[in-house]
């Protein structure tokens, strides 16, 4: 039994036959973490008392013939913005080394509630700002398809944990990209619900009104089955939604004959490299043989998506992040003399280049003067690119686009200009923009060998059908026989 | 607006309300990205959007009722009854200095 390609039912199917345990599960994870993780940097804290007490809670389940949970001693990782009580969580910040969660994220006690085995946090962006992983306070991490590449970002370690087998499925965070983009650079599945879909209670905050929860895994049938999981209405967040919740897996193998697919126009410009372009031309193609209609819409305002972006998520993220100050928890600077000493060098100290650079960005367009030029502004460009979507869908079911303009990259081949860094989210921060689901699938690999993705969008709170398209696409990879994108 | 170029005094003053503390190196590289960012996202001054009103959110298009007053946020609302919150002692579990009861921090009043 390979690890690196067990699936949630792949999991539970061994321990209803009482092939394998959670325990035993838990432990060859945890090998595999010594075995690998060094080279690839994807964990920042390990939880084994944790996952051992919830997977020997498991086996005696199994042990009486119990009814086993949907994710019963399935060996998760979680991203380290969210909270898990008693463990150690940092957001990969300085700023918060030392600071064990005072309780858990609602998305996590909802997995753990279901089976799930916590292994441990998992490496991200600091406070999930970046597209690559590099941003991290402590250490980057490297796409396990090449380890000379970055696997995206933020949500990095837990893109590349799913994608080198040492956990069965992660949890991440998506502001402007960040569970889709790594999901396409390490060829794994990643899926973000619609805005309000899954409780952001827990979630350290980032931009409050663009912040997803969402799960990457192996295979489109898990991200359901996480979904299902952790999806619906917390009292605890008052943003989460009180829709009811669909029933995903049954979506799973539904027939997608009859859908109307939308391809806009300004996704597949200039810079789109050509191999990706092929391998979306690919799917495009599978999908018309499966009696879907492929129609061309457009998205007139996309190219104002990322300014807009980078305007509302780092508004927002200065006032989030004004809650560092030293004072209740993180980290305080030593010998200060006054209380505003305290603020400014504790700040400083704890926070890394690229948060003072957001910070800074966000405090400027939301300081007096400024703040009609500029975030008031970018919150009606929002409306236009919502109207888009609006117009578009009223003549399709769900929209197909690249996820990244290019495979992956190499690491510190971004670093130098953060522009550059910021339109590698070209394709994904529409979708935060809008508050619409979307997920990226593998679908297939560039000559060199690096993973493919290909972006599904839906209507709000319609996951259902984005999880149809994307099974299907997802099989008609496994039973293609030509590998060339 | 007109073309506006982010200063070392703009930088100053924006750090001031951040509260960081720029060093020498750190301010130079913030004005030539500052600079950078904002002409990139000078573009959206092509837009006219002098009719289009602002999108904050968009749950409460689909949760409660479409109503145009503050009604659409009723499920959002509860009771105004108090309910148990963090314990105390799991608030103080990382204070940086404290006596148990209060977090201690530097002097905010002089004299």
């Amino acid at each position: 039994m390979n690890i690196e390609l067990l699936t949630i039912d792949g999991v539970r199917d061994l321990l209803a036959r009482k092939e394998m345990t959670a325990t035993a599960l838990a432990e060859a994870c945890y090998g595999k973490i010594a075995a690998e993780d060094e080279k690839i940097g994807a964990f920042l804290t390990l939880s084994k008392s944790r996952a051992m007490a919830k997977a020997a809670e498991i086996d005696q389940l199994a042990e009486r013939g119990d009814p086993l949970p949907p994710l019963a001693g399935v060996p998760v990782g979680i991203k380290d913005v969210l909270m898990t009580r008693g463990v150690r969580t940092t957001a990969a910040s300085k700023i918060l080394d030392d600071f064990i969660a005072p309780y858990d994220c609602t998305a996590v006690a909802r997995m753990e509630a279901a089976g799930a085995v916590v292994l441990g946090k998992l490496n991200c962006d600091e406070f999930a700002m970046g597209s690559s992983n590099e941003n991290s306070g402590y250490k980057p991490v490297r796409n396990p398809r090449d380890l000379t590449r970055v696997p995206g970002g933020s949500s990095g370690g837990s893109a590349a944990t799913v994608a080198a087998g040492m956990a069965v499925a992660a949890l991440g965070s998506d502001t402007g990209g960040s569970i889709r983009q790594p999901a396409a650079f390490c060829g794994v599945v990643g899926l973000m619900p619609t805005y309000g879909r899954v409780s952001r209670y827990g979630l350290i905050a980032f931009g409050s009104s663009l912040d997803h929860i969402g799960p990457l895994t192996r295979t489109v049938k898990d991200a359901a089955s996480v979904l299902q999981v952790i999806a619906g209405r917390d009292p605890l967040d008052s943003t989460s939604a009180d829709v009811p919740v669909a029933d995903y897996l049954g979506a799973i193998g539904k027939s997608v004959k009859g859908l109307k697919i939308g391809v806009p126009e300004e996704y597949f410009g200039k810079g789109l490299d050509d191999e990706i372009r092929a391998a979306i031309e690919g799917v495009m193609d599978q999908l018309r043989a499966a009696d879907c209609e492929l129609v061309r819409v457009s998205l007139p305002h996309t190219k104002y998506a990322v300014p807009t972006y980078y305007l509302v998520a780092t508004a927002e993220a200065s006032s989030n992040l004004a809650r560092f100050d030293g004072v209740r928890y993180g980290h305080r600077a030593e010998a200060v003399q006054t209380l505003a000493e305290m603020y400014r060098r504790s700040r400083n100290e704890g926070f890394g280049t690229e948060v003072k650079r957001r910070i800074m960005l966000g405090t400027y367009a939301l300081s007096a003067g400024y703040y009609d030029a500029y975030y008031l502004k970018a919150q009606r460009v929002r409306t236009l690119l919502a109207r888009d979507f609006q117009q578009a869908f009223s003549r399709v079911d769900a929209i197909l686009t690249p996820v990244t303009p290019t495979p992956a990259f190499k690491l510190g081949e971004k670093t130098e200009d953060p522009v550059e860094m910021y339109l590698s989210d070209i394709f994904t921060v529409t979708a935060n923009l809008v508050g619409v689901p979307g997920m990226s699938v593998p679908c297939g690999n560039t000559r060199e060998g690096l993973p493919i993705g290909v972006q599904i969008m839906a209507k709000h709170f319609d996951e259902s059908t984005m999880l149809r398209i994307a099974h299907a696409v997802e099989q008609g990879q496994s039973t293609s026989t030509d590998l060339k994108p | 607006m007109a073309e506006t170029k982010v200063t070392e005094q703009d930088v100053m003053y924006v750090a001031d309300l951040a509260n960081l503390e720029l060093t020498a190196e750190e301010k130079g590289r913030m004005i030539r990205d500052l600079n950078s960012i904002l002409d990139h996202i000078d573009t959206l001054n092509e837009l006219d959007t002098s009719d289009v009103p602002p999108l904050a959110e968009v749950v409460s298009m689909f949760a409660g009722s479409p109503a145009a007053d503050g009604a659409r946020f009723d499920y959002a609302m509860r009771a105004d009854e108090a309910r148990p919150g963090l314990p105390h002692e799991a608030a103080m579990g990382n204070a940086p200095e404290s006596d148990k009861v209060y977090f201690k921090v530097p002097k905010v009043i002089e004299k």
